[in-house]
């Protein structure tokens, strides 16, 4: 399992890159992996992270575009503006969730 | 008198009605089978329409002769579902108070949910073939087709059949070489996932033969709207797709029943245990079919295989017993690739499709994850097999509602989590 350094604390990762161990997640590696992706966080992004980490403590799983415009209240327009190309799964990763399953 | 009160005759519907009817003593339990439907479909075959594989007559059969015998039809709509007083309100004022409820009024497609699918273009020159219109309508299009650029698009996931649009490309692709429309025409596959299908070895396997037939594939693709005007659809990152036939699966949605009864998620899917189909939030609601948020196929093949669980389910909660019976999510799917000849998917909640041979291993005689005739001729006896074996509630001799490991080809890393 790879490990790298974010934030100046050692993380496990996935092979793309995504937290395997959601404890090992805070606000600071959320800054470094978002860097990583090209963003700077503000409130905007803030909102979208706080409801994945609500929704996933209650539905264990990283709710889904859907639920993000339904029960989030966050347009789909937005999260293409917060985080572009794949905003559900970049989002996730920022949030040190693991990657959306695919769907069947 | 008990009353055990059914949502949805439909194939889960059917199955449930005509199964519990055996099970049940008659003196003891009403079997109440309510849908707003005159007529049943043979919604696998829709697919064949546009082709002229399958005619009308395939495909309908009327709801006198497919609601099993013992059983109570009502041709009504469903206001809703009040779980906590254990009735269901019909549209017309009347209520029918029940005992045990199964809900199995799958999904429809809502192509209102994506801005401007419904304007304009709709049905002239944006289709589905998800319902009996929308399969007769691309028909009639296809008729007058001479050519051009045919784009085949899938909203959002889940879906309903999740490899109809696949086979759809497939099958177009054969009827157009037939026609003399090949070369005239370009077909691009546009998905919201990064490939053709949800399964990594699967869809490895498909990619390359979109690729042998020369349709590209645009994936990543979450599609904002229909510009009808400019004859494209647009993402939400401003990718356009230009078409001159839009053929697209819109997002599917539960029954709008479900939302209106509080019972359902953002998409009105019902919460349900994924193994004993019981519904998450009460214990006399049991769910089955494409109605569920259960990870696995929203697919024909799986409401069979729930339903064989589920009877069983049923039988121990009237019995005040515990839900023995477990489900492990088994999908079977026949994908049509064109010029007679299918793959054939078999997998489960942990186990995705591999390569091997089906039912029995070595024997066959089916082959997983191969193109062959058989496979193919194995899906046009189905039409047979649904009408006259599945709806009725025979069994299908050699196919279990657990899937069997048995003639599967399993990569080693892979068994750990398999077993």
């Amino acid at each position: 399992m790879p490990t790298k350094t974010l934030a100046g604390t050692p993380v496990d990762t996935d092979e793309e890159g995504f937290l395997v161990n959601h404890s090992q997640w805070n606000k600071d590696i959320a800054a470094a992996l978002a860097a990583e992706e090209g963003i700077t966080l503000g409130d905007g992004h803030w909102k979208v992270l706080d409801f994945i980490d609500t929704d996933f403590k209650e539905k264990g799983a990283v709710p889904g575009m859907r639920r993000m415009n339904k029960v989030g209240n966050i347009p789909t327009k937005d999260l293409y503006a917060l985080f572009p190309d794949g905003p559900i799964k970049k989002a996730a990763k920022i949030s040190g969730y693991p990657k959306p399953a695919s769907c069947v | 008198m008990k009353t055990l009160l059914i949502l949805g005759a439909g194939t889960a519907g059917t199955i449930m009605a005509g199964a519990l009817r055996k099970k049940l003593p008659k003196g003891g339990w009403t079997i109440t089978l309510i849908d707003r439907a005159r007529d049943h479909y043979y919604q696998p075959g829709y697919l064949f329409m546009p082709f002229g594989i399958y005619e009308e007559d395939d495909v309908r059969r009327p709801m006198s002769r497919t609601v099993p015998r013992g059983v109570d039809y009502r041709e009504a709509d469903v206001d809703r579902v009040d779980a906590a007083a254990n009735r269901v309100f019909l549209q017309d004022g009347s209520e029918i108070p029940y005992d045990v409820l199964i809900i199995a009024t799958g999904v429809r497609p809502a192509p209102e949910q994506v801005e401007g699918m419904v304007d304009g273009d709709w049905r002239k020159n944006v289709h589905e073939f998800y319902t009996f219109a929308g399969a007769k309508a691309l028909t009639e299009r296809f008729k007058s087709w001479q050519g051009g650029r045919l784009v085949v698009h899938i909203c959002e996931m889940p879906i309903k059949c999740p490899v109809a649009p696949l086979e759809f490309t497939f099958l177009a692709d054969a009827w157009l070489q037939e026609q003399g429309l090949r070369e005239k025409t370009e077909i691009v596959y546009v998905t919201p996932m990064s490939g053709a299908f949800t399964k990594p070895v699967a869809s490895g396997v498909l990619a390359r033969l979109l690729e042998e037939k020369r349709i590209s594939v645009i994936p990543d693709f979450a599609i904002a709207r229909v510009d009808a005007a400019r004859k494209a659809i647009v993402s939400w990152d401003e990718k356009e797709v230009p078409y001159d036939l839009l053929v697209t699966v819109p997002p599917n949605m539960g029954a709008e029943m479900i939302a209106r009864s509080g019972l359902g998620d953002e998409l009105n899917y019902v919460p349900t245990d994924k193994h004993t189909l019981q519904s998450k939030a009460h214990a006399n609601i049991f769910v089955i079919g494409d109605a569920t948020d259960c990870p696995t196929s929203k697919a024909g093949s799986v409401a069979h295989f729930e339903s064989e669980v589920l009877t069983e389910n049923i039988l121990h909660f009237i019995a005040g017993q515990p839900l023995r019976s477990s489900f492990d999510g088994h999908a079977n799917c026949f994908i049509e690739s064109g010029h007679g000849k299918a793959f054939l998917l078999d997998f489960n909640y942990d186990q995705e499709p591999v390569t091997g041979t089906f039912p029995l291993p070595a024997v066959g005689p089916m082959k997983l994850l191969g193109e062959s005739r058989l496979n193919h001729l194995g899906k046009m006896a189905f039409k047979w097999i649904y009408w006259n074996v599945l709806l009725t509630g025979l069994p299908i001799p050699f196919v279990g509602h657990q899937m069997s490991l048995r003639g599967k080809n399993i990569p080693p890393k892979e068994l750990k989590t398999a077993a």
